[in-house]
């Protein structure tokens, strides 16, 4: 059973008891309204038998039962529930969200928008095959990202003036991804075509966060979000996949031959929808599934570590330095992405005030031979890179890694003091959260500043 | 007294069908004519009635509505259906049967109980 036993009126038990209730999965919005009327019902008759407000809630309580107990029996009743409700999206929670309807009315007019936003370029004799590749590479999240910044500020009801705001960073991520002349197939612009994305993101989660952005709690939310749209367009695009394979095979078996139907119409239409209509599916699942990230955080991290903790020891025992080749930077950066995304995912499912345990230990195992593996190879890089010079990829692979190593590094001072219990979890929270624009603005620094400092090269 | 688990999870269906069919109702009434039927000794754990109606709902036998109460809060009302009016007439047969069975042997060998059990049983 659980204690409500911390005074406060009536209204804030019985809110406080609502909230417990909404946490477990089977037992849904309406189900809790069900419960909570029942409750409010029994209290009235317990005050008018001449109960006190919190004596008739303390009895209104116990007669309901062990919540978990009853958790279960509403498990046993509506187990396929978890998978129903992925698509029917029923929300009677708060009185400030919209129905349900005109929001999937909502999502499908803005999938629908962005499936056909990329295919605007055409109109002007840019091919995406052919010789508008570059202009579709620079502009691509350009197609999809305002659109589902503009879901957001809708649902989260936006203020103007952060609206008017928010079309500022998308305005110039347009200007500066256009307007450079950048030479055929040059480096600086494919760090254009990667950055730009990572730079709008942020605006994205301005307006996810709802005007939030300021609390922790809220960015939080938005890397939760994130990770998780990330793997529902993961299994979009697998269904994807299966449909335009069966499309082909079964216009083949007529004697058509339909690739131009999933070249230039499947494929890049849905990969612009899938975005909405994942990040909607986000949205309305939040409640339902527990989150895939930190599960499959949980899965890999042991993975992860004794794989580096192997490749040390391996490098140790054999002495053999790492072989410098000119990309390798590159594919550190993506080891410290990978290990800075298991620590995001472990630190966004964690109840900051529990106590620490061996996982947390092995997170720090991990994060710090990461660090290692990482500095070990910046040694090795370093010791070459006169030779290699400085182009404008290395340098920005160089500058991500900075910034990875760094976070890590704070990262992993912070998870020492909390394993040894001189510091807080919610620190290492606060860092993590803290740290969310460093990547925009670094992001930002590449398109901007890059193309001119390397002669658009 | 109590009356034993399984005999409230048994009694559960026909009870709840049965004052359904004497009109719609929600979940807090419905408990509290049980209790006051029972005399008060058959007592429903309160929450464990709302899987019951879900389950009945799901079968079909009951369907459920929201309507708004005298306090303007949502109140979910319960109203029974034609298959809800034949299981209850199948259960009560049912029961029925249990019930003159135990009479005949509880008569036969003169009532070992001081106090009996049988008006707890519905139909009786």
């Amino acid at each position: 059973m659980v204690a409500f036993a911390n005074g406060g009126t009536l209204e804030e038990q019985i809110s406080e008891w609502r909230t417990y209730l909404r946490r477990h999965q089977p037992i849904h919005v309406q189900d809790v309204e069900e419960l909570e009327s029942h409750l409010r019902d029994q209290v009235a008759a317990l005050v008018d038998a001449g109960l006190a407000a919190d004596e008739a809630f303390l009895v209104a309580m116990k007669r309901m039962g062990n919540l978990d107990a009853l958790s279960r029996e509403f498990a046993r009743e509506h187990s396929v529930r978890l998978w129903k409700q992925l698509v029917v999206a029923p929300d009677a929670a708060g009185e400030l969200s919209r129905p349900a309807f005109v929001e999937s009315i909502i999502m499908v007019s803005l999938a629908a928008a962005a499936a056909l936003a990329i295919k605007v370029p055409e109109l002007f004799g840019y091919h995406l095959w052919g010789d508008g590749q570059e202009v579709y590479a620079r502009n691509l999240s350009l197609f999809v990202l305002p659109l589902l910044t503009g879901y957001f500020s809708w649902k989260r009801r936006l203020d103007k003036i952060v609206c008017l705001w928010l079309v500022l960073p998308f305005a110039a991520a347009a200007v500066f991804a256009n307007v450079f002349p950048f030479m055929p197939g040059s480096h600086t612009e494919g760090l254009t075509a990667l950055h730009v994305p990572i730079a709008l993101w942020l605006a994205v989660g301005v307006a996810y966060v709802g005007g939030r952005w300021r609390i922790g709690s809220g960015r939080m939310d938005f890397v939760r979000f994130s990770g998780e749209l990330f793997i529902y367009y993961v299994l979009i695009a697998l269904g994807g996949g299966v449909l335009t394979l069966f499309t082909g095979i079964m216009f083949g078996a007529i004697g058509l031959d339909v690739r131009w139907l999933a070249q230039f119409w499947l494929l890049p239409c849905g990969a612009m929808g899938a975005v909405i209509v994942g990040a909607w599916l986000v949205e309305a699942k939040q409640n339902v599934i527990e989150n895939i990230a930190p599960v499959l955080t949980r899965v890999f991290t042991p993975l992860f570590t004794a794989v580096l903790l192997g490749f040390l020891a391996t490098m140790a025992w054999t002495g053999s330095g790492i072989d410098v080749k000119r990309e390798v930077l590159i594919g550190f950066d993506l080891l410290l992405v990978v290990v800075l995304g298991m620590l995001l995912y472990a630190v966004s499912a964690r109840d900051p005030l529990a106590r620490p345990d061996a996982f947390d230990a092995l997170q720090l195992l991990l994060v710090v031979s990461a660090l290692v593996v990482d500095a070990v190879a910046l040694v090795a890089v370093a010791a070459r890179i006169s030779e290699f010079g400085f182009s404008a990829n290395r340098v920005a692979a160089l500058g991500e890694n900075l910034i990875l190593f760094v976070n890590l590094a704070w990262s992993a001072w912070l998870y020492a003091r909390f394993l040894s219990r001189r510091g807080s979890f919610a620190a290492l929270e606060q860092w993590q959260t803290a740290y969310l624009p460093v990547y925009s603005a670094w992001a930002a620094l590449v398109v901007v500043l890059f193309p001119p400092l390397f002669g658009y090269a | 007294m109590d009356v034993s688990k399984d005999l409230v999870a048994a009694s559960a269906t026909p009870l709840v069908l049965a004052l359904l069919a004497e009109g719609d109702s929600y979940g807090y009434a419905i408990l509290k004519r049980v209790s006051k039927l029972s005399r008060g000794q058959l007592q429903w754990t309160d929450g464990m009635l709302y899987p019951v109606l879900h389950r009945l709902e799901r079968l079909g036998f009951v369907a459920a509505r929201w309507e708004a109460s005298e306090s303007g809060r949502r109140r979910k009302y319960y109203r029974i259906t034609r298959q809800g009016r034949a299981q209850l007439a199948t259960q009560r047969r049912q029961w029925q049967v249990v019930n003159a069975t135990l009479r005949g042997i509880w008569s036969d060998v003169s009532s070992p109980m001081r106090h009996g059990m049988a008006p707890l049983l519905p139909g009786s």
